[in-house]
């Protein structure tokens, strides 16, 4: 086992020089380099917290003896979702929550987190760049960091991020180091002809199951592939597996040219993952999506295709604060068809869906992979198209 | 058997080994039962229990449900994992921090453990001993 060494101003953090907060902060970063094994830390960049969603009253405990002892970020730190709409409050079910889930929001705002309020803050201005080491908690921005952006951070729990927030420091561990990111596996997708933009999810969710603790390397995606792509495989992958990085050859930063040696697993067919991801029947209560949150540009999408008759179905629309503010008039547009856009939270996190809609659409296979659990809801997973095509039906329309 | 301690603490309980790796958010619920209907072992209670399984899975906020667990006494008495993971160990340090309770987290071969017997975990900081 590696020795952890200390410079001499983390010495001082952890012995309270700079406050209790601080030190408390530094004892949970020195905690975890050690069960990392880490020989020493690393400053970071920036933070992104996930801690900040609620999750009992451990939640705001911590949060709340971290303010009272004084502590603050000292480097620029996003927050993640947390548990209620603070633009929209009216639509969460549960105020009991909503109220725990705001003081939560609020002492994290406290301790100089920036109120993004985001599962995606890859799409806010600033993001890291290729190389920077940072501390990001939430499994599809940690994925998204490291494959997309070239950003380094390990896989974070909640606590470890706003205490390396407050510390600037990180274990020196794992996808810290260069020699952990090499890939691993080749996952060969040349036989899936046509890439379509449910191909993505799909994937992401296979690749999840199946890697372990690999690193996987995709051959054969489009090389045009967009980050919203990027996004729903990640997402995907990080949620049916335990995936912190992937490369993509010819498009992620770091994907590597040299394949031999490694071995190869071929991917020719995703229609099981499609219905493990996906209840049978064509009833349909509502369809959700926006998980991970939805860019600006899938935004402008679903206006375009809400062009048409109108919806039958109660349509939600999961974003960031920061997204909603740029839509302008297409913001417009999407309420004025019926589209519910919810901000700072999720639909599978928090009660914002009725307690009585057992059957709900998605794009998203990690909302397909969490919400049957979360919220006791049957998902089906589709495309865009496909879910806007069935909450105009009124039930379950399929392309293929 | 000896293993490694990832966070110490003392426990004694019946065994569950888990089949395939488990996420604490999204997979248990506040009164420590497996809840994502894509485990095999669904529907099973881990309070109280020495929990063996291979390694973590998932999301980031595994640690605050493990800690809200731990707090709330639903949690696993010990965990024995195959390989270390970070996450878990996490939430059970930030309980000892704010509540003084400690959950062994260990990382021995557990395959070796038996199932039918009740288990003691001892884990030091430099080492764990599991005994049946």
């Amino acid at each position: 086992m590696a020795t952890l060494e200390l410079t001499a101003e983390e010495e001082g953090m952890l012995s309270g020089r700079d406050g209790d907060g601080v030190a408390l902060a530094m004892r949970v970063v020195v905690g975890q380099a050690r069960i990392l094994d880490a020989p020493r830390l690393v400053e970071i960049t920036s933070a992104h917290v996930d801690s900040c969603l609620y999750h009992g009253q451990v939640s705001l405990d911590f949060a709340h003896r971290l303010v009272e002892l004084g502590a603050r970020t000292r480097v620029p730190t996003t927050l993640n979702v947390g548990s209620t709409d603070l633009v929209h409050p009216q639509l969460v079910r549960d105020q009991q929550l909503a109220r725990a889930g705001r003081e939560l929001m609020e002492a994290y705002v406290d301790l100089g987190c920036t109120p993004t309020f985001t599962c995606a803050p890859y799409q806010l201005p600033n993001r890291p760049r290729l190389g920077e080491h940072i501390a990001w908690a939430e499994s599809n921005a940690i994925v998204f960091a490291n494959s997309v952006l070239g950003a380094r951070t390990d896989r974070y729990g909640d606590f470890l991020d706003v205490c390396a927030a407050i510390t600037g420091r990180a274990p020196y561990a794992g996808l810290q180091t260069p020699q952990a990111r090499r890939g691993t596996v080749v996952f060969d997708c040349r036989a899936l002809g046509e890439f379509t933009e449910l191909t993505y999810p799909l994937l992401g969710h296979h690749i999840g199951s199946v890697v372990g603790v690999d690193i996987p390397v995709l051959v054969g995606i489009p090389s045009a592939v967009s980050e919203d792509s990027l996004k729903a495989l990640g997402a995907a992958a990080a949620s049916a597996g335990g995936v912190a990085l992937f490369h993509v050859v010819g498009v992620t930063p770091e994907a590597p040219t040299d394949l031999a040696g490694l071995p190869v697993r071929i991917v020719e067919d995703l229609q099981d993952v499609r219905r493990e991801l996906s209840a049978p029947g064509s009833q349909l209560d509502a369809v959700s999506i926006g998980t991970p949150h939805a860019s600006y540009d899938e935004c402008v999408r679903l206006a375009q295709l809400l062009d048409g008759p109108p919806l039958k179905l109660p349509f939600y629309l999961s974003t960031s604060r920061a997204t909603r503010d740029r839509l302008g008039d297409t913001l417009a547009v999407l309420e004025r068809a019926g589209v519910t856009v919810v901000v700072d939270t999720c639909t599978y996190v928090t009660a914002i869906l009725q307690p009585t809609w057992k059957r709900v659409m998605t794009n998203s296979a990690k909302w397909a992979h969490y919400a049957p659990g979360n919220i006791d809801v049957d998902a089906i997973l589709g495309s865009l198209t496909e879910c806007v095509a069935s909450a105009r039906a009124g039930q379950v329309v399929l392309d293929a | 058997m000896i293993g490694r301690t990832l966070h110490p603490g003392t426990a004694t309980g019946r065994p569950i080994r888990l089949t395939t790796p488990l996420s604490f958010w999204g997979g248990t619920d506040a009164d420590g039962r497996i809840v994502d209907t894509h485990h095999p072992q669904c529907g099973a209670s881990l309070t109280g229990r020495i929990l063996l399984m291979e390694s973590g899975r998932g999301s980031s906020s595994a640690s605050s449900v493990l800690a809200e667990q731990i707090r709330a006494r639903t949690a696993p008495a010990a965990i024995v994992l195959a390989r270390p993971d970070p996450i878990i160990p996490l939430g059970a340090l930030v309980a000892a921090e704010l509540y003084g309770l400690y959950l062994p987290v260990v990382v021995a071969p557990y395959d070796d453990i038996p199932d039918g017997t009740v288990l003691k975990v001892d884990a030091k900081p430099d080492r764990a001993i599991i005994t049946w």
